[in-house]
């Protein structure tokens, strides 16, 4: 990511980045032309102390704080697909799509790293150690938890991978009206929302296919369709069939009523932070 | 804008006349030109005399938050009425899987559509009559290339809009039905062609594109035969 992509990615949702920027052509070459010229190290101040003179009036804190806290969670997710794709015995044939998710969070990391930064702000650093089995208690941190054979095998590495991918779109919605209104963050975070659903759906069709879950669907079906227990809180309140003060089971389909299963796949239910940081405190993630 | 031109002012036989060609140009365009054509029939639905449409002049999304809702409320009427007809007609040599697959999805999509309709109730509008001759339903490619363009559209049209909506009620709303289009769009794709659940709707950050609604509706156009009047829609 560097100077470019950043008011590419802006101008796809404003417009006027450049105008925001500088009313004066003159001044944004100007700009351009120091860039090459000054460091690397240079430039995140660079960039912050501009984007502030543009946005700073109107950027609220909290959206410092969204983006601080997704970022927190691809770090992990990121860190995850890093460990798992050089250590978990994953088939030749699974490979290409796991490589894809992981440069997939990579690239989610730089983004939000980059955006983080030039709003004025460090960016949150990743934590020197996860425990991905999820220790708890007295075997917190050990990398003896329910999932301690995660990077050993194949089976529990896609479980929770569809769990973290499945709470990755709970902890986005949850925050999303945070970012009302605010054009450039929230298109951005949805954009990033979007495409950790469809990480999901894909993970869910691998364990599939893998027959590791026959019967699994791309979409959640009630509660927990996960099979690790452990995850119960991960899918609480999944099950929901009522949006909006609507029940969707009264909803006429083709041959009855919008059943149950389909009425929960249909929606994806939101997670508060807490919620997602106590479900994540397990894996070394804060 | 010009005002709506009287209907009935042209002799049946030129107005019938002028309604092929019009349409057949339409169709061309979209086919071999691009969406261009298609978005400026939307787009001037509300100003522009058009002989396909009712004597009101097309149905109007109303404004704000709810004119909002109502395009969604009209994607997803498109969406659910393409896997009515799914089910209905099963392409040639659809598997068990597949069968089970478009079943729920059309159901999500209903679920959807129902939702947006109760949602936005007296201000809801009415059943669009959509426009599928160009879809070979006996034929898996034609049905999942669709299905494909559809669920993808659908997640840059619910991204583009977000920060349009004033209400976070409704905001939280698209979002819980955002994400289950995403995860449609993945399987179609893996359907259609194994790893290609991101394909081109990344950008280089890895971030899933997003549409405007004036975009949006250029595409869709080519499927919704019912004008819709969309002067209101916040931009």
């Amino acid at each position: 990511m560097n100077i470019v992509n950043i008011l590419e990615e802006i101008e796809k949702v404003d417009g006027d980045v450049y105008e925001r920027l500088s009313p004066r052509r003159k001044a944004m070459k100007d700009f351009f032309g120091m860039g090459s010229k000054i460091t690397l190290a240079a430039m995140p101040m660079a960039l912050g102390s501009m984007f502030q003179k543009a946005y700073g009036q109107t950027v609220p804190t909290g959206v410092v704080n969204v983006l601080q806290y997704a970022l927190t969670l691809e770090h992990f997710e990121y860190n995850f697909y890093l460990r798992g794709y050089n250590e978990a015995p994953i088939p030749a044939n699974d490979k290409p799509a796991i490589q894809i998710i992981r440069d997939s969070e990579g690239k989610h990391v730089e983004f939000l790293k980059t955006v983080i930064s030039s709003l004025g702000t460090t960016p949150v650093a990743a934590k020197s150690s996860y425990d991905f089995s999820a220790g708890t208690g007295t075997t917190a941190g050990a990398g003896n938890g329910p999932f301690k054979d995660v990077f050993t095998n194949y089976v529990t590495f896609l479980a929770v991978a569809q769990v973290l991918e499945d709470t990755g779109v709970r902890a986005y919605k949850g925050r999303a009206g945070e970012l009302l209104g605010q054009k450039v963050y929230l298109t951005a975070a949805l954009g990033i929302h979007a495409v950790e659903a469809r990480h999901a759906a894909k993970i869910r069709y691998m364990r599939r296919l893998n027959g590791h879950a026959p019967n699994l669907k791309v979409y959640i079906t009630g509660a927990n369709d996960s099979g690790v227990p452990a995850a119960d809180g991960n899918y609480a309140g999944e099950n929901n069939v009522v949006q909006g003060g609507l029940t969707v089971t009264t909803f006429p389909g083709v041959s009855g009523n919008i059943s149950v299963n389909a009425a929960s796949e249909a929606f994806d239910e939101p997670l508060t932070a807490t919620q997602v940081l106590a479900l994540v405190a397990p894996f070394g993630v804060s | 804008m010009k005002k709506l031109q009287e209907p009935g002012r042209q002799s049946p036989e030129i107005e019938s006349d002028d309604f092929l060609s019009s349409r057949v140009q339409r169709r061309s365009f979209l086919k071999y030109a691009g969406a261009g054509a298609a978005g400026v029939a939307l787009i001037a639905a509300g100003c522009k005399k058009d002989k396909n449409s009712d004597i009101g002049g097309g149905v109007n999304l109303g404004s704000g938050d709810i004119a909002i809702l109502n395009y969604a409320y009209a994607l997803e009427q498109l969406e659910a009425a393409f896997y009515i007809k799914v089910t209905a007609t099963p392409y040639s040599g659809i598997t068990a899987n597949e069968t089970t697959y478009m079943t729920d999805i059309r159901d999500h999509e209903i679920a959807h559509r129902e939702f947006l309709k109760g949602a936005i109730g007296a201000q809801a509008i009415q059943s669009l009559e959509v426009d599928f001759s160009s879809i070979n339903f006996t034929s898996r490619d034609s049905v999942l290339a669709t299905a494909m363009a559809f669920e993808d559209l659908g997640v840059t049209a619910y991204n583009g809009a977000g920060y349009l909506l004033k209400s976070a009620e409704y905001l939280l709303l698209a979002g819980k039905i955002v994400s289950v289009e995403a995860r449609h769009a993945s399987l179609i794709r893996e359907l259609i062609s194994v790893n290609t659940f991101l394909g081109d709707q990344v950008d280089s950050s890895s971030v899933n594109i997003s549409r405007t609604p004036t975009e949006v509706l250029i595409i869709a156009g080519k499927y919704i035969k019912t004008k819709l009047i969309t002067t209101g829609l916040p931009s």
